[in-house]
């Protein structure tokens, strides 16, 4: 079990929540190359270590956040970001 | 084998009954199936990982390519990734003509094995059946059937009562919340040991001259030329490894590492469409045949086939978020139990043995990444998600060719790298999310 820290709800079992994948911010649709666009789209980091990560409080708030979680510890670090899936830092 | 003959090696002690009679008799061990070799400073090749995939491409680089100057480099030991571990399902009733071309390519590879190997990796070709509980899952297998017959593969979609004349256990009343209402038949899918996979290709490559090297790691990939940092990146090329062991100059690398390939590749600068999710799996006490098929049912989440000694395998979904860590949860278990009394109500007082779990590289289109990269010399073979075992045998095959001839063989050209850049997705979910 996965106990997700939301910053409205506090920990939450990760079956309460959706997954939404690592937090890269999203280039402008008007101004992105096609190759941006695509890179923004499929490719992924994937580390074996510390990720920002968005999560969706599907049984909660109801609300997107991102937090940083170690992959290989399942660790969580920071106080969590409040924020759309959109709008994830790095 | 047509390696043995023109390498001119010893061959191999044959693995048959009466070898095994007359060693029993007299009390004599098998020798080691693969030698221990002193790590060297170069190879024409590097492959890294050392599963079903990195030694499949060892064994067919050796054997259609004359190429044996060849490392195959493992952290651990070999089959210690998902090798070892998945639930040995082969089969080609793919979606995409693409995949169903591929993967029939590997069931014929399949079927030759225990000759060409000399190792009993005991395929059995049950039949595969995959449930549909919904007009929209009964449409997408009638789909799935006709590119299959398109494509010359054994694959039709039939009815309740012939699913209970082929697997009598199944409920196929109308009592259950999601009652079958048809499955996609596919009598040449089944399953293959997947042990014995891995120590055929091992034993094959080794007797062509290829070394296996076990506890060597790989910290970085040397490059020159790329538009990054170090040389590394788009238009550079590759010179060699670096590992816990020493350097290796190579001009060949080829990342088959399937959970940790996107930590390979980013030693190349090549990012990846890949994310990593452990995948679980469980296993019953034994009893007496009663499951003849392999049985998958993709709107329960959940597969489920009979071993030879009888336990009861079964699998699901990969966990839902990225992770590296193979710990096990409880939460599969449940969600397992419950989905298998609504399709097998007769189970219910089966024990769970074990359960374990596995890293799968996913893809976001459910195909594989194979192929050349913007670094020349740096080949991949990953994106094997949940369903990269069957496909061992034409992947070893098909990216051996890459290598050896630095072309992109007609069979893997679908599944390229650049197709993200082209938007030229090849999407298997249909097919390949549940039933691997
Ligand atoms: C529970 C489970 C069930 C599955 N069921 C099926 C199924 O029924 N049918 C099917 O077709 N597929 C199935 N799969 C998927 C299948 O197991 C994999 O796709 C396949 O085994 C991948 O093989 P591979 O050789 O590419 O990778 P792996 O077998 O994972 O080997 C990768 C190797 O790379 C090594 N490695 C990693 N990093 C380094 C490094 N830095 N240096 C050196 N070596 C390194 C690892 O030690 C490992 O041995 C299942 C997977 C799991 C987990
Ligand atoms: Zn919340």
């Amino acid at each position: 079990m996965l106990l997700v820290p939301c910053p409205n709800c506090g920990p939450r079992n990760s079956t309460d929540l959706r997954y939404g994948g690592e937090s890269h911010a999203r280039p402008d649709p008007n101004t992105a190359s096609p190759a941006e666009w695509r890179a923004y789209l499929y490719l992924r980091d994937n580390p074996a270590g510390w990720l920002r990560e968005n999560w969706y409080c599907a049984s909660g708030c109801r609300r997107w956040f991102s937090v940083e979680r170690n992959t290989a510890t399942n660790e969580f670090r920071d106080p969590p970001l409040p924020g759309d899936k959109r709008g994830g830092a790095a | 084998m047509r390696g043995n003959g023109r390498l001119g090696r010893k061959r191999p002690p044959k693995y048959s009954a009466a070898a095994l009679a007359w060693k029993g008799l007299r009390g004599q061990s098998w020798p080691r199936v693969w030698r221990d070799c002193d790590l060297k400073r170069s190879y024409d090749a590097v492959v890294i990982g050392g599963g079903v995939h990195g030694l499949a491409t060892a064994y067919y680089l050796a054997r259609n390519h004359g190429m044996t100057d060849v490392a195959v480099l493992d952290k651990a030991y070999l089959g210690s990734g998902g090798s070892g571990r998945n639930t040995a399902i082969v089969r080609s009733n793919y979606l995409t003509p693409e995949g169903v071309a591929f993967y029939d390519r590997s069931v014929h590879l399949y079927e030759q094995m225990a000759v060409e190997l000399n190792i009993n990796v005991m395929f059995s070709q049950r039949g595969h059946l995959t449930l549909a509980h919904s007009d929209a899952s009964l449409r997408t297998m009638h789909w799935r059937a006709e590119v299959n017959k398109l494509g010359g593969v054994n694959s039709s979609v039939i009815g309740p009562d012939e699913i209970k004349k082929e697997c009598p256990s199944l409920d196929t009343s109308d009592h259950p919340r999601y009652p079958i209402q048809g499955a996609l038949y596919h009598p040449p899918g089944g399953v293959v040991r997947h042990d014995a996979v891995v120590w055929g290709y091992a034993r094959a490559a080794d007797h062509m001259g290829v070394e296996m090297h076990q506890k060597t790691e790989v910290t970085d990939i040397l490059c020159e030329g790329g538009d990054g940092p170090d040389g590394k990146g788009a238009g550079g090329r590759v010179t060699g490894v670096r590992t816990n062991r020493g350097d290796i100059s190579t001009p060949i690398v080829i990342n088959c590492t399937a959970g940790w390939a996107s930590l390979i590749s980013t030693m190349a600068g090549v990012r990846l469409p890949i994310t990593t999710h452990p995948l679980q799996a469980a296993v019953t006490e034994p009893v007496k045949m009663f499951l003849p098929t392999v049985v998958v049912s993709g709107s329960l989440h959940v597969y489920v086939s009979q071993t030879d000694r009888g336990e009861l395998v079964f699998g699901a979904s990969v966990d839902p978020y990225a992770n590296y860590s193979v710990r096990g949860s409880l939460e599969f278990t449940e969600g397992l139990a419950g989905h298998v009394l609504e399709l097998m109500p007769g189970v219910s007082r089966m024990r769970i043995l074990r359960q374990w779990s596995g890293l799968c590289d996913m893809t976001p289109d459910y195909s594989p990444v194979m192929g050349h990269t913007p670094v020349e010399g740096f080949l991949v073979d990953v994106g094997w998600g949940t369903y990269g075992f069957k496909a061992a045998p034409v992947s070893g095959e098909q990216i051996a060719e890459a290598a050896a001839t630095g072309t992109t063989p007609k069979l893997i050209e679908a599944f390229a790298l650049s197709r993200f850049d082209d938007g030229e997705l090849v999407g298997e979910k249909g097919a390949a999310s549940v039933g691997h």
